[in-house]
């Protein structure tokens, strides 16, 4: 909401407030100020002036050299190009030095060889719209009034040198998308007096009774509807004061009639209609549903088809306006309209808004009617519509005033107990200073009965603790005294996950991965690109049904196009490597009207120097970290992300932990990744069930290890997994240790086998073990690695 | 033969006198006290003795043999001192060179600044709490009293799933959540992620970072609520930092307000970090609106308390002096390893 600040005087007094005060108490009395814009202040150094002489350019064939008098001792001589310079004219004169919109800067020098002293401006050169000036002027210099006066600031004439106020209105404030409403905390806030004159009509007698009827056939969507007649009416440009107020806040003046009500509308907030009555078939106003189907072009020319949720305002054969949002082309006031018919009613606020949504409509005056307006404000507003009429001179105001209610609801009662609003806010407000406040406010006050009646333009007001806020506002939110709370002590903790889920960062950054942030929604194609078969029930996917494109329409089921999305985006930028994980979310729907689940993940991911073998580690540094004991990992050949002979499921037990594996290279490609990537996709609440937390010290032994090698050779498929878990079996207990040194394939090796080399460690807790026992534990497993792998010594 | 003992001991001296590398000293060691040294066969001729004689010499060949013993040994420690020092000297190594590295890598810079948030309000009694990102129309708005039509929903605007599942456009269901679940006295924030449908820009993102916090209990005022805040806002930018408490509207808090702190950049005197208002918002925020609290089965009678809203993106943002909101969801690794 924009406000011209001298439009405040109408109402109240706050002379010597600069800008920068007003704005700075206004904001803390709870309306925030996002702005002040001085209309003029692109303009500097620009006077009247008037052309004494004008003679031809000697050199020029279009071109005058203008003596001016600019107010100053000496007239000065400017050469000027317009073709409508005139003797004898009053122009603005950009002088010597002078600034003007979009920061031209004017200085003297030689035109074709004549000195010229400044500038004789346009309309377009002062940034003017012809709205502001109430009619289209020449092609040329702008001629001034023969009354301007000589020397003074050009700004004056055109309303120029006004502060506007750019206020952020909340939406509970609907009383503040007006002047007056404004003028209202203007003056509670700054302690001044505060007077909204009653407007008054004179009448020309006639009955507006016998011109025209208004029924409502829905008493909910429309809870007031008054009318006002106006005939002999002229059409024309509304007068300059008019004018110039609309255009400061931002409202293009159109025709007197038209202004007038966009006039009221920005004073009272009160939206206001004009039709010509000519266009009232019957002379009936109907307020009625519109039909399904029902078609009305609006004042925009667009068609607009209405359902029969929607109001309009109809006359007997046809709806003349949508109610609450536009009216409609076919009853426009017109350049011949000779009678008008002003409209000041209130609709339902969510009706309003659902109708404009649904037309894709948001005007002044739906985007006010949706906040809920005062219906006791309809009358003043009409009233002061035909006052200024009157004051116009553009029409005669027939007598009588259609006024038909609807249902309105009941005005509020609120207790009022100062004490409990001091104990709220933690102050120590008193009484009377309470009681000047709602004074100021409007709010009434029953002493007697300790009740308060909010004023009926303040639909927020409906508690005790909307009043406690009204207190606060005006006592100073700054003065609220700043204090600790008391009462019991209370534990800040973090729950087990949240413990883990830092752990797990702090395991993970420790070993050289990047923590990343990625989208939860994507396209529906990620899992094409993942190559995730047509039916896999990660195709089951929770959808927004109002998205913001097909890119980010669906929530997630899987985070691996979440993490190969940003290593592409990272190998294509020509960075060498990338280590990186995400504690995501992946959305797992349920049934309808159900909310999905929201497992949590843990994604990783990386390229550029690694292997297989690296993405293992750090899960298995992360497993030891974790306590978390006999991790398997099993070949995996079947998901369709991962290399097929280079994947692996974890688990524990028979609880699986989640894969790692490298990257399918036609995914790869598909991410437009050209170098192996390695990725692991894990759930977070598995591990977080295979955590150890309850760690206990095992006694150091001070009996010396005695190691063993072994060196033996196995088929080649066989996984060392399994070479482990028979060595661990024989070896029992007394096997503490054990570290694969190395596998080779190759020379030596026959074909189809491998060596594998392992060192041993043998340790009992009570005893030094004798080189005759671990001979017999390496006998033992070598024994059962025949038997049971195959397996040879070497 | 006492004099040929004092004529060795002299001897040895000064042959020590002369000695400089450990060789010498070790050859001299062997000429007087080796097997077939000189000091040595001394020693084995005290049978020649008298009995009289042979304590006094005796004592006297032992005292002589220690010293000579204990100063080659200092001359030894002081010959080994020099020659390390020598060899440290040509151990000279480049200091300036890079160390080497593990590498270790680094957490989100959205992440640094939740944590440290967490940290200041764990510090006053406040636990942690989560909930669910697709939440139901009645706790992301209806409970919170932002009943459908109002025209609230439209600052928020929302993705829907159904009719009465959106992805909660703020933290602030978890308000509800909680006060339906625990018994005041009540302190938790809960962090996490908000969705609404802006088009992706510098300042924009369809998805971004919230921290809720609630307190409820008996005698919760505002004076606590500001006192609660500006102590946090202190915690994160420094004791000197001012606040202000700017009357705003929210629907499920009353009285409500925005909250902004002293631009770190100037101090208050305006910049361009500031746009000249020497004040930046940080967080929204109020007392419970007591329709909010029965909605949870609390009584506002009773009970008050107040809760707040902080976008973390903006924090994150002012913190580490980034001006395109992008950069967080792009994970360039340039940009993960500055923080």
């Amino acid at each position: 909401m924009d406000l011209p600040m001298s439009w405040l005087g109408d109402y109240t007094d706050i002379t010597g407030v600069t800008p920068k005060e007003y704005s700075d108490k206004m904001t803390m009395s709870g309306s925030k100020v996002e702005g002040v814009e001085n209309l003029g202040a692109e303009i500097d150094k620009v006077v009247v002036g008037k052309v004494l002489e004008c003679e031809d350019h000697p050199d020029s064939d279009h071109l005058h050299v203008c003596m001016v008098d600019v107010g100053e001792d000496e007239p000065i001589q400017i050469v000027c190009g317009a073709p409508n310079v005139a003797q004898g004219q009053k122009v603005p004169v950009a002088l010597n030095g002078s600034t003007l919109p979009g920061g031209m800067k004017i200085k003297k020098g030689k035109l074709r060889g004549v000195m010229s002293n400044g500038m004789i401006c346009s309309h377009d050169e002062l940034g003017i719209e012809p709205s502001r000036l109430g009619y289209e002027p020449e092609y040329g210099i702008l001629v001034l009034d023969e009354d301007a006066q000589i020397g003074s600031d050009v700004k004056d004439l055109f309303g120029l040198n006004e502060n506007v106020v750019e206020f952020e209105i909340t939406s509970n404030r609907p009383d503040c998308f007006s002047i007056i409403g404004l003028a209202r905390e203007t003056a509670a806030t700054f302690k001044k007096p505060f007077n909204v004159p009653e407007p008054k009509v004179t009448e020309v007698g006639g009955d507006i009774n016998d011109m025209l009827s208004v029924t409502i056939d829905d008493p909910d969507k429309c809870k007031r509807y008054c009318a006002r007649a106006v005939k002999n009416v002229k059409i024309g440009p509304s007068p300059k004061w008019m004018r110039e107020r609309l255009e400061a806040c931002g409202v293009r003046a159109i025709n007197n009639i038209v202004d007038i009500t966009n006039y009221v509308l920005l004073e009272y907030g009160q939206p206001m209609h004009a039709f010509d009555i000519r266009d009232i078939a019957g002379a009936k106003i109907i307020v009625r549903r519109a039909n399904d189907g029902e078609v009305i072009k609006t004042l925009d020319e667009e068609d607009r088809t209405l359902t029969n949720d929607d109001l309009v305002i109809a006359d007997n054969e046809r709806a003349i306006a949508i109610a609450g949002v536009m009216g409609g082309f076919n009853s426009e006031i017109k350049d011949d309209t000779t009678t008008v018919v002003f409209e000041s009613a209130m609709f339902d606020a969510a009706s309003v808004r659902l109708t404009a949504q649904r037309v894709g409509l948001r005007t002044e005056a739906s985007s006010r009617y949706e906040k809920g307006l005062d219906y006791t404000n309809t009358v003043p507003a009409i009233e002061r519509a035909c006052q200024l009429v009157e004051e116009l001179g553009c029409g005669e105001n027939i007598s009588g005033m259609i006024d038909v209610m609807g249902n309105v609801e009941s005005p509020v009662s609120i207790k009022f107990r100062p004490e409990k609003i001091n104990s709220f806010l933690g102050t120590d407000v008193s009484e009377k200073e309470m009681l000047e406040i709602f004074e100021r406010l409007g709010i009434k006050a029953d002493t007697d009965n300790m009740m308060l009646y909010p004023p009926s333009w303040r639909p927020d007001l409906l508690a005790e603790a909307d009043i406690a806020e009204e207190v606060a506002r005006f006592y100073g939110y700054d003065i609220i005294p700043t204090t600790l709370m008391t009462g019991a002590t209370t534990c800040g903790i973090k729950t087990p996950e949240q413990k883990l889920e830092s752990e797990i960062s702090t395991i993970l950054t420790s070993q050289g991965m990047y923590e990343i942030y990625t989208y939860n929604f994507q396209s529906p194609s990620v899992l094409d690109k993942l190559n995730v078969p047509a039916d896999s029930p990660l195709r089951n996917q929770v959808k927004i049904s109002n998205p913001l494109g097909e890119d980010t329409s669906v929530m997630r089921t899987t985070m691996a196009g979440s993490m190969l999305d940003t290593l592409s985006r990272n190998y294509n930028y020509r960075t060498k490597s990338a280590k990186l994980f995400e504690l995501g979310r992946v959305y797992i729907p349920n049934e309808k009207g159900q909310l999905p689940d929201e497992p949590r993940t843990l994604m990783m991911g990386m390229y550029g120097g690694v292997d297989f073998y690296d993405i293992k580690g750090v899960c298995e540094e992360m497993f030891s970290e974790l306590h978390i004991e006999n991790v398997e990992y099993e070949r995996l050949t079947d998901n369709p992300v991962y290399h097929p002979g280079r994947s692996a499921v974890i688990k524990v037990g028979d609880k699986t932990l989640g894969v790692i594996g490298e990257v399918h290279p036609a995914v790869l490609r598909n991410f437009e990744i050209g170098i192996k990537a390695y990725m692991g996709e894990l759930d977070f609440m598995a591990i977080f069930n295979a955590a150890n937390r309850d760690v206990k010290y095992t006694p150091l032994t001070k009996f010396p290890a005695v190691t063993r090698d072994f060196s033996i050779v196995v088929d080649a498929m066989t996984p060392v997994a399994d070479i482990e878990k028979v060595m661990k079996k024989a070896g029992g207990k007394l096997l503490t240790k054990l570290e694969l040194n190395d596998v080779y394939t190759g020379s030596q090796i026959p074909e189809g086998k491998k060596s594998v080399m392992y060192k041993a460690e043998f340790k009992a807790p009570d005893r030094s073990l004798t080189g005759e026992e671990a001979d017999n534990l390496h006998a033992k497993i070598v024994k059962n690695l025949g038997n049971e792998l195959g397996a040879e010594l070497r | 033969m006492k004099e040929q003992l004092q004529a060795i001991k002299a001897s040895v001296e000064a042959a020590l006198n002369d000695a400089s590398t450990l060789e010498a000293l070790e050859e001299i060691r062997i000429k007087y006290m080796g097997k077939k040294g000189e000091l040595t066969a001394v020693l084995k001729g005290m049978g020649k003795l008298t009995p009289e004689e042979r304590p006094i010499i005796g004592a006297l060949a032992n005292e002589i043999r220690q010293n000579l013993e204990s100063e080659i040994d200092s001359k030894k420690t002081a010959i080994e001192a020099k020659l390390e020092e020598e060899k440290l000297k040509s151990e000279v190594i480049d200091v300036t060179m890079p160390g080497n590295h593990k590498g270790t890598g680094k957490l989100h810079p959205m992440t640094q600044v939740m944590n440290s948030l967490k940290e200041i309000f764990m510090g006053m009694g406040f636990s942690v709490a989560e909930g669910p990102e697709v939440e139901y129309d009645y706790y992301n708005f209806e409970a919170l009293n932002i009943p459908k039509n109002h025209p609230a929903r439209d600052t928020q605007d929302t993705f829907y799933i159904e009719d009465n599942i959106v992805l909660r456009t703020q933290t602030s269901p978890m308000q509800v959540r909680v006060m339906e679940k625990t018994k005041p006295p009540i302190r938790i924030i809960a962090p996490g992620r908000v969705y609404r449908s802006d088009t992706q820009d510098a300042t924009h993102s369809p998805v971004f970072h919230q921290i809720e916090g609630l307190v409820v209990d008996k005698n919760i005022t505002m004076a606590d609520l500001k006192g609660t805040l500006e102590r946090f806002v202190k915690e994160l930018y420094g004791e000197e930092t001012r606040v202000r408490f700017r009357p705003h509207h929210f629907p499920f808090t009353e009285p409500s307000a925005e909250m902004d702190y002293s631009c770190f950049n100037c101090g208050g005197k305006g910049c361009s970090v500031c746009k000249g208002e020497g004040w930046i918002e940080i967080l929204g925020c109020g007392m419970v609106h007591p329709k909010v609290l029965e909605n949870c089965g609390i009584d506002p009678e009773e009970y008050t308390g107040f809760a707040f809203g902080i976008g973390l993106e903006r924090i994150a943002m002012g913190k580490f002096n980034i001006n395109d909101l992008r950069l967080f969801f792009e994970n360039d690794m340039r940009f993960l390893e500055q923080f």
